[in-house]
C-alpha cells in the first residue's frame, strides 16, 4: 500500500475545492432525493444521501485508458506482430485499469456506465486532460462525469494519472496520479474510486473493506474472506469440521467465530495477520459472536450456566459482563454504532424475535411483532436502521426496519430463501446469502434500498453467513 | 453377527458329522438310536471325543453368552438408533419423545457404567446461530427430562449440532422432521 505515492502537485485540483455547486442535473433529477448539508459540505458539493433509494444513477463515461509512453498507430495491432514488450504491456494495462474502473464504480450501485460503443471521441487517442476532451462529445451521450486515465509503464514502476471531470461545467473535479507497481494498478484504481465517493457521498466508500463468509467448497464449512467485490476469495481456516459466524473486530484485524475443532463449538479470536488468538471453550455452546464497534471486546452467546445468555467478552476471552438474562435463547448480538446498545434474537416471547437492549441499563424493548420467526439482525452503521432475516409463508426474506417509526421495508422477496444480512461500512450496501440460483446459497449484494441484487462470487459449494468488514480490513 | 453365524456353522459340521456316521452304522441293523449312537462314539478314538465333548459343553455356554450379549447388543442399538423428534422452533418434549426417554432412562438404571452424549440437532430452516442454540436447548430438555427420572447428571452430557448434520439432506417436511432430533451416542 505504501508503495504508491501522491503526486497530486502534477495536475491542478487548486480552485476545483473552491467551486460551487456543479452537479446541477442531478440535483436537478435527484431533487427530492439528495439531502442539502450545508454545514457539512465542504468540498462544496452536496453530498449523497447514501441511504436514498438508488433510482437514479449517476452516468458516467470511462473511455480505455491511455498509453502514454506508446501510442500504437490506429493501423498496427500490437497483438499481430507478437510483440509482448513495454508498449503492448502498457496497451493491455490502460484498457483493463478503464475496466476495473468501471466495474468498481458499478458495484457502488451509484453510477451508471455508459457503453464505449457510444463514444464520440477516444481520448485514449486524443488525449486525457480537460484541455484536451471535447465535453460536448460527452454531453450528446448523455454523460455526466467523464474519467480519463493514462498508463506509462517503466522498468517495471508504472505510473496512472486519472482525472474525474464534469462534462457540463466542463471542469475537472479530482486529478491524480498514482505510482507503483504494475501489480498495483488494482489498489491505485480503488484509491481513485475512493476520492470520487469522498466526492459524492462525503464517505470514502468500501473500497478497502472485505467481506467475511463461510464456505463448504473442501467438503467442509471453512471460513473464507474476500475483496468487497468478491475479488481474491482466501481460506482462512483449515479445520475439516465446522466453522461458523465470522465477525470482524472493529478495527478489521481481528476475527471472531465459532468452531467444531475440539469437537464442540467454541468461539476462536484470531489475528489476521499474526498468529496469535484466543479460543474459548466453556460447557455448552460458544457462538455468535459480535464485535463492540468502540473497543476491543466482543458480545457473545455461551451457555455454560445451563440458558443461552449474551455475555460480553473481552478480546482476549474474558467475560466481562452478562447482558441479558431471561430463561430461553438469546442469540446473535449486534452493536449500535455508538456502542451503548445491541440488538439481539431471543424467543422469551415463544417465537424469535428481535429486542433491543441498553447495556448501561439493561433496559430491553421488543422491536420485532411481524411475523413469527426474525433473525440475525445487523444494526446499520449509520442510520438507526436494522437488517434482519424474517421467516413469512415458509420463505425467508431480508427486511429493515427503522428502529424509531418501527417502519418495516421488504428488501427481497419471490426469489429463493434469503438470509444473514450485512451492511456494508458506509451503510450503502448489504450483503446476503441467496438459495435463488438452483436452491444452492451463494453470496449476492443489493444496494440499502433492496435494488441491484448481484452474487458477488462464483464458488464451488454453499457460501453463507456473510460478514462486511469496518471501511478497513486486514488480510490478502 | 459373527459369532451367530460361527455357531450355526459349527451346529452344520456337527449335524453333517452325525449323519454321515449315523448311515454308516444302520446298514447292518436295525437298533435303537441310542445304541447306535454308543456304538459311534466308541470308535471313535479317545481323544477326539474329549474334544468333541468339550466343543458341545463350549457351546452351550456360548448359546447363553450370545443370547444375553444378543440381547444386551440389541438394546445398546435401539438405545442409540432410536432419536426423539421435537417440533419446529421447539425444544420441549412431546409425550412420544418422553415414552421413548423413560424406556431410555432404565437402559440407563440397567447398565451403571454406560455414559452418553447427547446431541440436540435442527432442521435446516432458519439461521445457523439460533439453530445452534436451539439444538443446545433441544439435547438439554431431553438430558433434564433424564435427570429427573433418576439417572446420574455426570453420566450425560450434551452436544449442539444446530442445522450442521442432518439425517436427511432432501428439503422437504419428512427431512425436516426426521433433522429436528435428539440423538444418543454411548461413550
Amino acid at each position: 500500500m505504501n508503495r504508491i505515492k501522491w503526486d497530486l502537485s502534477l495536475l491542478r485540483l487548486t480552485g476545483v475545492d473552491k467551486v460551487g455547486v456543479v452537479v446541477v442535473r442531478i440535483i436537478a433529477a435527484l431533487v427530492f432525493l439528495i439531502c442539502l448539508l450545508p454545514g457539512v459540505s465542504t468540498a462544496g458539493y452536496d453530498y449523497i444521501n447514501i441511504s436514498n433509494p438508488f433510482l437514479f444513477k449517476i452516468p458516467v463515461a470511462v473511455p480505455v485508458f491511455k498509453a502514454m509512453t506508446h501510442t500504437p498507430a490506429p493501423n498496427v495491432q500490437a497483438s499481430t506482430n507478437g510483440d509482448t514488450g513495454p508498449a503492448s504491456l502498457e496497451s493491455a494495462i490502460a484498457r483493463d485499469a478503464a475496466d476495473l474502473l468501471a466495474g468498481t464504480l458499478v458495484f457502488t450501485r451509484y453510477f451508471e456506465i455508459i457503453d464505449r460503443a457510444a463514444f464520440i471521441e477516444e481520448p485514449a487517442e486524443k488525449g486525457i486532460t480537460l484541455e484536451e476532451v471535447n465535453c460536448k462529445n460527452w454531453r450528446d451521450i448523455e454523460a455526466e462525469f467523464l474519467i480519463t486515465g493514462g498508463v506509462s509503464l517503466r522498468n517495471d514502476v508504472m505510473s496512472l494519472e486519472l482525472r474525474l471531470i464534469d462534462v457540463f461545467k466542463e471542469r475537472m473535479l479530482i486529478g491524480k496520479k498514482y505510482k507503483g507497481r504494475a501489480s498495483d494498478q488494482r489498489t491505485m484504481v480503488r484509491r481513485f474510486c475512493s476520492e470520487i465517493m469522498k466526492r459524492f457521498t462525503g464517505g470514502p466508500g468500501i473500497f478497502e473493506s472485505r467481506i467475511a463468509f463461510v464456505s463448504t467448497g473442501t467438503g467442509h464449512k471453512e471460513i473464507y474472506t474476500c475483496d468487497f467485490d468478491g475479488y481474491n476469495p482466501q481460506q482462512l481456516t483449515h479445520d475439516n469440521s465446522i466453522n461458523l459466524s465470522p465477525a470482524w473486530s472493529a478495527d478489521g484485524r481481528w476475527l471472531a467465530y465459532t468452531s467444531y475443532r475440539k469437537g464442540h463449538p467454541d468461539l476462536y479470536i484470531k489475528h489476521l495477520t499474526e498468529n496469535r488468538g484466543v479460543v474459548f471453550s466453556r460447557d455448552g455452546v460458544n457462538i455468535s459472536p459480535a464485535w463492540k464497534p468502540d473497543a476491543f471486546s466482543l458480545a457473545a452467546t455461551l451457555s455454560f450456566s445451563g440458558d443461552q445468555e449474551i455475555y460480553l467478552l473481552t478480546g482476549t476471552g474474558k467475560i466481562l459482563k452478562q447482558l441479558t438474562r431471561s430463561w430461553g435463547i438469546d442469540v446473535s448480538p449486534t452493536f449500535a454504532p455508538d456502542g451503548e446498545r445491541i440488538a439481539f434474537v431471543s424467543n422469551r416471547s415463544g417465537s424469535p424475535q428481535i429486542y433491543i437492549q441498553d447495556i448501561a441499563s439493561g433496559a430491553t424493548q421488543r422491536l420485532t411483532f411481524e411475523g413469527g420467526y426474525n433473525t440475525t439482525p445487523d444494526w446499520a452503521p449509520k442510520k438507526n436502521r436494522i437488517a434482519y432475516c424474517a421467516m413469512e409463508a415458509g420463505e425467508f426474506n431480508i427486511k429493515v426496519i427503522d428502529i424509531e417509526t418501527k417502519e418495516i421495508v421488504g428488501l427481497t422477496g419471490g426469489q429463493g430463501d434469503n438470509e444473514s444480512p450485512s451492511w456494508s461500512p458506509d451503510g450503502s450496501l448489504i450483503a446476503f446469502s441467496s438459495t435463488r440460483e438452483g436452491g444452492v446459497p451463494k453470496i449476492f449484494v443489493m444496494s440499502a434500498a433492496g435494488t441491484d441484487q448481484k452474487r458477488l462470487l462464483n464458488l464451488p459449494g454453499k457460501q453463507t453467513c456473510p460478514r462486511w468488514s469496518p471501511s478497513v480490513a486486514a488480510g490478502e | 453377527m459373527g459369532r451367530q453365524r460361527f455357531f450355526v456353522t459349527f451346529v452344520m459340521i456337527l449335524t453333517i458329522c452325525g449323519l454321515v456316521f449315523t448311515v454308516s452304522c444302520t446298514k447292518p441293523k436295525v437298533k435303537s438310536d441310542t445304541e447306535e449312537l454308543e456304538t459311534v462314539e466308541s470308535t471313535l478314538p479317545e481323544d477326539e471325543t474329549a474334544t468333541m465333548e468339550m466343543a458341545e459343553e463350549q457351546t452351550d455356554e456360548m448359546v447363553e453368552e450370545e443370547a444375553i450379549r444378543q440381547e444386551q447388543q440389541k438394546a445398546r442399538q435401539m438405545f442409540e438408533n432410536e432419536n426423539i423428534h421435537f417440533e419446529f422452533d421447539r425444544s420441549s418434549l412431546t409425550s412420544k419423545a418422553q415414552e421413548i426417554l423413560r424406556r431410555k432412562a432404565t437402559f440407563l438404571m440397567n447398565n451403571p457404567d454406560v455414559s452418553v452424549l447427547i446431541e440436540g440437532h435442527c432442521d435446516e430452516r432458519g439461521t445457523d446461530e439460533y439453530n445452534l442454540a436451539l439444538g443446545d436447548r433441544r439435547a438439554k430438555s431431553a438430558m433434564d427430562f433424564l435427570v429427573d427420572l433418576g439417572v446420574e447428571p455426570s453420566r450425560l452430557s450434551t452436544i449442539s449440532y444446530g442445522e450442521e448434520q442432518p439425517l436427511d439432506p432432501r428439503s422437504n417436511e419428512i427431512a425436516w422432521a426426521r433433522n429436528r432430533r435428539a440423538h444418543f451416542e454411548i461413550r
